[in-house]
């Protein structure tokens, strides 16, 4: 990541380059990465279903085309049932991630609700709200959603999301009635009440804008949770095994022993995406976290100054050791370096 | 004292919430879970319905009022009733069979990853853009690979292919279980696996977020003051930057148990290891409810009182927490 200073440039030339363009280069890289990588997930769930060469759940009968080896025909090799695992995998990531999104959403706007209101409202609502959400997330969730979707009678895409979704939103309620309580005393707040405002239009127009960098983390997160415990539940069998999720293609190889027959172009794929998105996800989170807090950003832009590895953020450096003694020629070179600077130039012998 | 004293409550509140969960899921879920079982098992006969009622406990006389009381005298008993895949054993039988297995690997693992990690994160926040600081990223791939893929992966290279671990199971078949040296040591030998899974797929988290932390104690001024005084490179980051930022990362620790024993259950199943994750599969593949419900209130259970544990350290380390009337 190269920073420019506009120190020399002038106001005028600086406004010209597209500002888009700029902007994307300032994101952190891991962003950078994060983004292209879901971006890539978000193309294959979008026209995947639509280019996949077979129908997933096609069986052929054909015995040769059993567990076939990655080829021209099928690109990412066949099942036991001769079902092409590529179609299977552009399916089963559209599933995923339409599963992981509608519970980022929904979970996401419970979070904020029922964080906001908290730290809003306070005294005994925020006593009883804060207790919820932190029975809630104490308690396990993958066992409860175990037994939850078990006595289902039916277990579709919906249950799932619906309970995932009810289990999904502490995380991120914590986290926004924190940041609400520190926006709740400033000025601008107390100003807007101050000319009439209605509740709930400082809290949409005041409070929760100022909330948008922390909403988008903790929706990133809530997706990255849904993937993990949709793709860990289909995995053990509580999910509709009839549809093709990156899950049940892991189910499907396990139960059918594609690691014991060697077929690993049967059980990588799903998997590898799996970890791809999740990749993909902490990387954008961790740059969200970079772009709002100036000191984790990455040590690119650090500079050597007596040995020392500094950012632009850190405290002056206290340097302790005394110069090292060098020849010469060395000596004469040093005076010229940036550590000489710091350590009163020179050097005394 | 109070700090402990609030927790605790709060943990009670917790259990009880799970408890009361619990005890309405089987009566709130549409449908009737004993017809839902009635329907899995097509060859049971109509007659079998009291008999499977009596099992679940759903068919308890008296009000609901009536039903909650006799069941949380149950559970007070450690009584969860019958298993129905594997009857006659009795739930509580199974369970006291599985959990030491679960006990013992999930919680070193666990405890050995949140050490490691954390004193990663301390070396990457002192050493910024360090080789430690490099690797994350690569480390947080691995944390986001579900358990139980990276645990096939393993096993499949590690055990199967070059034989270096024995593939699965708890223990070698050719020891006979108890307190006997053959048997400790092939339990040994079985658990490194997926031990080493669980400590590879968790440790980035703590190592995160012990790295951000840190990286932001280390630039407070009393970090500062400490190497202005002359103190000793060690010193400053140990005692001043490091023990600050473990505070929130044992809150965090406390949080996230329930996720990463979620994970680890899973990653019993593709081991075929004998704990608590390899019964709830078979409880799920069987509808074997008393068990999946018993299983989901040990597991909650486990993991609050593992809280309350890290808030006695939280109250050792920190002397806020002691003083603090109203800490929260």
């Amino acid at each position: 990541m190269t920073v420019v200073l506009p120190v020399s440039a002038e106001p005028s030339s600086l406004s010209v380059p597209p500002r888009q363009l700029g902007r994307w280069r300032r994101l952190p890289t891991n962003a950078k990465v994060g983004a292209i990588l879901l971006g890539i997930f978000a193309l294959a769930a979008i026209i995947g279903p639509l280019v996949t060469p077979y129908d997933p759940s096609f069986q052929n009968p054909s015995p040769s085309l059993s567990l076939q080896a990655p080829g021209a025909a099928h690109l990412l090799g066949t099942t036991q049932s001769g079902q092409d695992v590529l179609s299977q995998l552009l399916v089963g990531i559209r599933l995923t991630l339409e599963l992981a999104l509608i519970v980022g959403v929904v979970a996401t706007v419970l979070a904020v609700i029922i964080g906001v209101t908290a730290a809003f409202l306070g005294g005994a609502w925020d006593e009883l709200l804060s207790l919820l959400t932190n029975v809630v997330l104490v308690i396990p969730a993958l066992p409860l959603l175990i037994v939850l979707l078990g006595y289902l009678p039916q277990r579709g895409q919906t249950p799932t999301i619906l309970v995932l979704s009810l289990l999904g939103w502490p995380w991120g309620a914590r986290l926004i009635r924190a940041q609400t309580l520190a926006i709740r005393s400033r000025d601008f707040v107390a100003a807007s009440r101050e000319t009439g405002e209605k509740t709930w239009r400082i809290l949409a127009f005041e409070i929760i804008p100022n909330e948008t960098g922390l909403i988008a983390a903790s929706f990133v997160n809530t997706v990255l949770y849904a993937i993990g415990a949709s793709v860990a539940l289909a995995f053990i069998g509580v999910t509709d095994l009839s549809s093709w999720s990156l899950g049940t293609m892991l189910y499907w190889a396990e139960s059918q022993q594609a690691l014991q027959l060697g077929a690993w172009w049967w059980f990588a794929p799903p998997g590898i995406a799996v970890a791809l998105l999740g990749t993909a996800l902490v990387l954008l989170n961790t740059g969200f976290d970079e772009l709002g807090n100036p000191r984790l950003r990455d040590a690119a832009n650090a500079s050597t100054i007596a040995g020392r590895r500094l950012r632009p953020t850190d405290p002056t450096p206290v340097l302790l050791a005394e110069p090292p003694r060098r020849g010469r020629v060395g000596g004469f070179l040093r005076s010229f370096s940036r550590s000489s600077l710091l350590d009163g130039g020179g050097e005394q012998r | 004292m109070s700090f402990i004293l609030r927790r605790l409550a709060f943990y009670l509140v917790a259990a009880w919430v799970a408890l009361t969960i619990n005890f309405f899921i089987p009566r709130a879920m549409p449908g009737n879970a004993v017809q839902a079982i009635m329907s899995k098992f097509p060859n049971l006969q109509p007659s079998a319905y009291k008999a499977i009622e009596a099992m679940l406990g759903v068919g308890h006389p008296g009000s609901l009022w009536h039903q909650y009381v006799s069941y949380l005298d149950d559970v007070a008993h450690l009584n969860f009733g019958t298993s129905v895949s594997q009857y006659p054993a009795t739930v509580s039988s199974l369970l006291g069979q599985t959990i030491p297995w679960t006990l013992t690997l999930v919680g070193i693992a666990t405890v050995i990853a949140f050490v490691v990690g954390t004193g990663l994160g301390i070396v990457a926040a002192w050493r910024r853009g360090g080789w430690v600081d490099r690797a994350l990223p690569g480390l947080m791939f691995f944390q986001a690979i579900p358990y139980f893929f990276l645990a096939l992966i393993l096993l499949e290279v590690l055990a199967v292919t070059l034989h270096l671990f024995p593939i699965g199971q708890g223990f070698s078949q050719t020891v006979t279980p108890g307190w006997n040296l053959p048997f400790i040591g092939s339990a040994v030998d079985h658990s490194i696996l997926p031990a080493f899974t669980i400590v590879i797929t968790s440790v980035a988290g703590w190592m995160l977020q012990m790295r951000n932390v840190m990286v932001t104690t280390i630039g407070e001024d009393y970090v500062l003051a400490g190497q202005a005084k002359g103190l000793p490179g060690r010193r400053v980051v140990l005692n001043y930057a490091a023990r600050n930022a473990f505070l929130p990362q044992l809150q965090g620790f406390g949080l996230a148990l329930g996720f990463v024993v979620s994970g680890a259950l899973i990653m019993e199943i593709v081991f075929s290891y004998p704990g608590i994750g390899l019964l709830l599969l078979s409880a799920v593949s069987s509808n074997d409810y008393p068990l999946m419900q018993a299983i989901f209130l040990v597991i909650t259970f486990a993991v609050l009182f593992a809280n309350l544990i890290v808030d006695l350290v939280i109250v050792v380390v920190d002397p806020r927490a002691r003083s603090r009337e109203g800490a929260r």
